[in-house]
């Protein structure tokens, strides 16, 4: 069969550049122009795929809760985000009095920055990334750990009680969340030997298997991380709807609370790029992306895992905030940490010994899944008070009617209490 | 089915424990008995009546108040989940000047809200209370909107009872066939607004199949 | 406490007040609690009402016992036949009036209705207020759907019904609703496994429930709780069972109690009591017999002079009426003892040491409705 052509590709990027180096003769250019066109496809790529997926997000939680999503506005509701936006840039922009006159204004364009560059590294296919960092794990980390201090200057120069609620619950549970975070990124650094987000598709297609089958506790401990990163459910502690009205961004209104919004769901898409890269193989499908167009590939993949998100949004309660810290602090970082030198031992034995890859492999997986099968067990064993672990069903009083004498027959009869003298009915 | 018990003999252990404490009893038919006691000892009576083994009455079921005329009193429904029996006992508060009566709510905690209730809506002052405060009303409302005393709707106004009327000064329920005919106005001409002297209607005869 | 900038008393260890104002996405009503809080603790819990208070008790005195019935409805607006039904027990206990038998079966079915529609409405918003985004919400709202197109198919309205009167009920029972009833209690055990099986046991729940706004059965007694709340504590009390009205003695149905007494064992309460109402409503519809719906009443009914109370079972709690008569065609003094503002005795207790999540989550669980705590 005949391989497509390949018009799609951007590979000629990099004769485009040097055919203006050529022509010119100044390098500095030829790179301006590159990283110029690359950016613009980038966000070409981003934005209408940002509106898609706010329509994919509303109709498939509308599905989950029965009903239909929004169908009113174009064929299906898919101009309903267009309506929305065309909303918000419409509204008008309150600014509290009492708000800091100039603070109160950065934030929305503030978190719009680490947003928009971490897409820089992400890998749309084999010679196709704005930049190909050979640091691009540092890079993502780095990055987008920036979001959080324009969270912060939201709630605090909010003058509002509740946005400085929601501002200290995210910065707290922001730093949190990104040890856990930075341990599974390292463990998938150590077990693929490159800290280039390209260089790590590669593995997995030189290894042909998808990271995830070898690191499953790891990729969950991203996936987790992360959904505590974007503050969503079930960590959206932070603009937890029903407790402190809207959080951080509970003063801003029209296209500046419309920033928040968007930069929510880019941060959203950009995560699951980044967890089909590491975990799931990026643009690679097993051959497949030589025929079908690899970036086509990677955004299905994430997609897949946009879908995840959606899904434990739409379905688990929220956790509380000290038990959002409890779980970060005594099971993902230590079970991190495990798997870390887990990952660093296997790696090393792996290249030391000079194994057959396709029989160790598999091996590490096997005994990865039972290291994650072992740290999940000693969770469940160890956390939880004691009234967590208490049975959850209704005792049925079976035709005992009373006061405290029939509550306590009951307690006797029905919990094996020590009966109280005088007790009994 | 929750017996409601016999008045007199609630009184009768009641003053054998705490002489004084019941000053009457209505001993009628079941919906109306109860017992009255004494403001002044109140709390001992009540206690008694919570610890006692055979009365048991440690739940507090109801406590609201009733404006007889310009007599306030206190009604509390006492009840007992284990031997379930109930009782009404009254105290009378007062009149309208400064009504007084001792909290219950260092007995029953379940008292604490409704007599802020009672507080607000008919100016019982209940001593002991730990927060006694208005809680529907604003402090400085001026008033006290239970008390027949306090004004009716504006202008006189009522709910279309033609005959009931408050020329009258207040409460005197207009006796059926004695009070003037008011004119209809002819757009109400064609509703069934009954006037006294007309054959009671009924609800759910067969001619009419909806109230 | 304001964070302006030219506020310079500011002292860090003092704790904030903050305002869970009248209007919230989460208290459920114009219901305003106070709350100092602690970093996340809650060291003080005042709360605030009366924003719905609308005379109800003054107003009754103006108008006859039947004209009453609507006023009713909008005490507990979620549950509507409740409160007529225990307005009418009042009425008819007052007066002497006689029920007769097809009446009180159609109470029965239709306080049992309400109580499914209550408590999936009351459970979906707990869930919620945990931070279920609206899912079990609308899973258990498609089931009050269908009990309020029953309501609607038989009295014409969905929430405020007026159906109960004097002797009675208003109208009798039209020809599609028994078959209509049946297909719902059909269907109903496959969802209610359904939401069990998501929500009873589901972790994160239980991880925020549990030992959340505890109380034990004697401060629940002493506190005057009733309902849910107090059958969380563990005290097997209901007045369907202690004090039956409407024929409720000769149905076959059983009381479910918590352990504890905190958040999650409410929940479990009122899940469990769905499925007794599933229970009691199949005998309703098995043997419901033949006969009039409504005892001849005087439209301007009046009643010896004498007092009654009279109290039901609703999905809140206690809810009773206590009527005073003079002989009057109106009532001369209407009360009504609301569960909800009563279960609201201990709230700061309650939420006392918990977090701001928890205060949340507890004032759920209580299930108020603000209509019936103001009046």
């Amino acid at each position: 069969m005949i391989p497509l052509a390949k018009w799609y590709d951007l590979r000629d990027l990099s004769g485009l550049s040097e055919e203006i180096t050529g022509w010119i003769g100044a390098d500095w250019l030829a790179s301006l122009v590159s990283g110029l066109l690359g950016a613009l496809g980038v966000l070409a790529v981003v934005g209408p795929t940002l509106l898609i997926l706010i329509w994919v997000e509303r109709k498939v939680i509308a599905r989950f809760q029965q009903r239909y999503g929004p169908n009113r506005v174009g064929p299906k509701g898919l101009v309903q985000p267009v309506a929305d936006a065309l909303k918000l840039v419409l509204k008008e922009e309150l600014r509290p009095r009492a708000a800091d006159k100039y603070l109160f204004l950065l934030p929305p364009v503030l978190i719009f920055l680490p947003a928009l560059l971490i897409w820089g590294v992400v890998p749309f296919g084999p010679n196709m990334q704005v930049a190909d960092l050979n640091v691009g794990v540092l890079y993502l980390l780095a990055v987008s750990s920036t979001g959080v201090i324009a969270i912060f200057i939201a709630g605090w120069s909010s003058n509002n009680k509740y946005a400085l609620f929601g501002a200290m619950r995210v910065v707290a549970m922001s730093i949190s969340y990104e040890v856990p975070m930075v341990l599974a990124l390292l463990t998938v650094v150590f077990f693929t030997g490159t800290m280039s987000l390209n260089g790590i598709v590669e593995w997995q297609q030189s290894e042909d298997l998808f990271l995830v089958l070898m690191l499953p506790m790891t990729a969950f401990m991203f996936f987790f991380s992360a959904t505590a990163e974007l503050n969503r459910t079930p960590l959206d502690i932070s603009e937890a709807e029903s407790e402190i009205v809207a959080g951080y961004h509970t003063e801003y209104s029209g296209m500046r609370f419309g920033l928040f919004y968007a930069v929510e769901l880019l941060n959203t898409l950009a995560i699951s790029a980044f967890i089909a890269t590491f975990f799931l193989g990026g643009w690679w499908l097993w051959g497949l992306d030589e025929w079908v167009p690899p970036w086509i590939i990677l955004l299905a993949k994430t997609g897949g895992v946009y879908f995840i998100f959606i899904w434990t949004r739409g379905t688990l309660p929220r956790l509380r905030i000290d038990q959002m810290m409890h779980f970060c602090w005594k099971f993902l970082v230590p079970v991190g940490l495990v798997f870390l030198v887990a990952a660093a031992v296997e790696r090393t034995l792996l290249l030391e010994n000079n194994w057959d890859a396709s029989i160790a492999l598999p091996v590490f997986g096997i005994i990865n899944a039972g290291l994650t099968v072992v740290a999940v067990v000693t969770w469940a064993k160890l956390s939880g008070t004691e009234s967590q672990k208490l049975p959850s069903n209704a005792i049925m009083a079976r035709g005992r009617v009373g006061g405290l004498r029939a509550a306590q027959a009951i307690r006797v009869d029905e919990l094996g209490a020590e009966p109280v003298a005088g007790g009994g009915d | 089915m929750t017996t409601w018990l016999d008045p007199q003999a609630v009184a009768d252990r009641l003053n054998t424990a705490c002489p004084g404490s019941v000053v009457g009893l209505n001993a009628a038919a079941a919906g109306d008995a109860y017992l009255e006691l004494s403001a002044d000892h109140l709390i001992e009576a009540v206690t008694f009546l919570r610890d006692d083994a055979a009365l048991e009455l440690n739940f507090l079921s109801n406590l609201t108040a009733v404006d007889r005329d310009g007599e306030l009193e206190v009604v509390y429904h006492l009840q007992s989940l284990d031997l379930n029996q109930i009782v009404v006992c009254k105290v009378s508060a007062g009149g309208y000047d400064d009504p007084r009566v001792p909290s219950l709510e260092p007995i029953f905690k379940g008292a604490h809200l409704q007599e802020r209730e009672i507080y607000d809506l008919f100016g019982i002052s209940f001593e002991g209370h730990s927060d006694l405060r208005r809680m529907f009303l604003w402090e400085g409302f001026p008033g006290y909107p239970l008390r027949k005393s306090f004004l009716q709707m504006p202008g006189n106004l009522t709910a279309g009872l033609p005959g009931f009327s408050h020329e009258s000064g207040g409460n005197d329920w207009p006796v059926p066939g004695t009070v003037d005919e008011r004119p209809i106005h002819p757009n109400q001409a064609s509703r069934n607004i009954p006037v006294p002297g007309d054959p009671p209607r009924v609800l759910g005869s067969s001619s009419e199949g909806q109230a | 406490m304001t964070l302006s900038p030219t506020d310079t008393e500011f002292d860090p260890r003092e704790p904030i007040t903050v305002n869970l104002g009248p209007q919230h996405p989460s208290t459920h009503g114009v219901f305003r609690l106070k709350i100092q809080i602690d970093g996340e603790i809650v060291r003080d819990a005042e709360m605030i009402i009366g924003y719905l208070h609308r005379s109800m008790e003054k107003l009754a005195e103006e108008r006859t016992y039947t004209q009453n019935i609507p006023f009713t409805d909008r005490i507990d607006y979620l549950a509507a036949m409740s409160n007529n039904l225990a307005y009418c027990l009042s009425v008819e206990k007052l007066a002497g009036v006689e029920v007769p038998p097809r009446a009180q079966f159609i109470r029965v079915l239709f306080a049992e209705l309400q109580r499914i529609a209550s408590h999936a409405m009351a459970n979906g918003t707990f869930i919620n207020d945990c931070g279920a985004w609206h899912t079990p919400l609308f899973h258990m709202f498609r089931e009050r759907e269908k009990v309020l197109d029953l309501f609607e198919m038989t009295c014409g309205a969905r929430l405020t019904t007026n159906y109960m009167r004097i002797g009675g009920v208003a109208f009798d029972l039209p020809e599609g609703l028994l078959p209509a009833v049946r297909t719902f209690l059909d269907e109903m055990p496959g969802h209610i496994e359904d939401y069990e099986s998501m929500l009873i046991g589901n972790e994160i729940l239980v991880a925020r429930a549990r030992g959340v706004g505890q109380i034990s059965a004697e401060d629940a007694v002493n506190a005057s709780f009733s309902g849910p709340v107090l059958r969380g504590s563990g005290v097997p009390f209901d007045l369907r069972k202690a004090d039956p009205y409407c024929g409720y003695e000769n149905f076959d149905f059983d009381i479910p109690v918590g352990r504890q007494g905190d958040c999650y064992d409410r929940f479990l309460v009122r899940m469990a009591e769905v499925k007794e109402s599933i229970r009691i409503l199949n005998q309703v519809v098995d043997n419901i017999p033949d006969g009039p719906w409504l005892t001849d009443v005087p439209l301007h009914l009046r009643p010896d002079p004498g007092e009654a109370y009279a109290r039901v079972e609703s999905p809140r709690g206690e809810l009773g009426f206590y009527l005073v008569s003079d002989g009057g065609p109106a009532p001369f003094r209407f009360h009504c003892r609301p569960p909800s503002l009563i279960n609201l005795t201990a709230l700061k207790e309650m939420t006392l040491g918990g977090s701001l999540a928890d205060a949340i989550v507890t004032l759920g669980s209580l299930d108020i409705v603000v209509g019936e705590i103001d009046r």
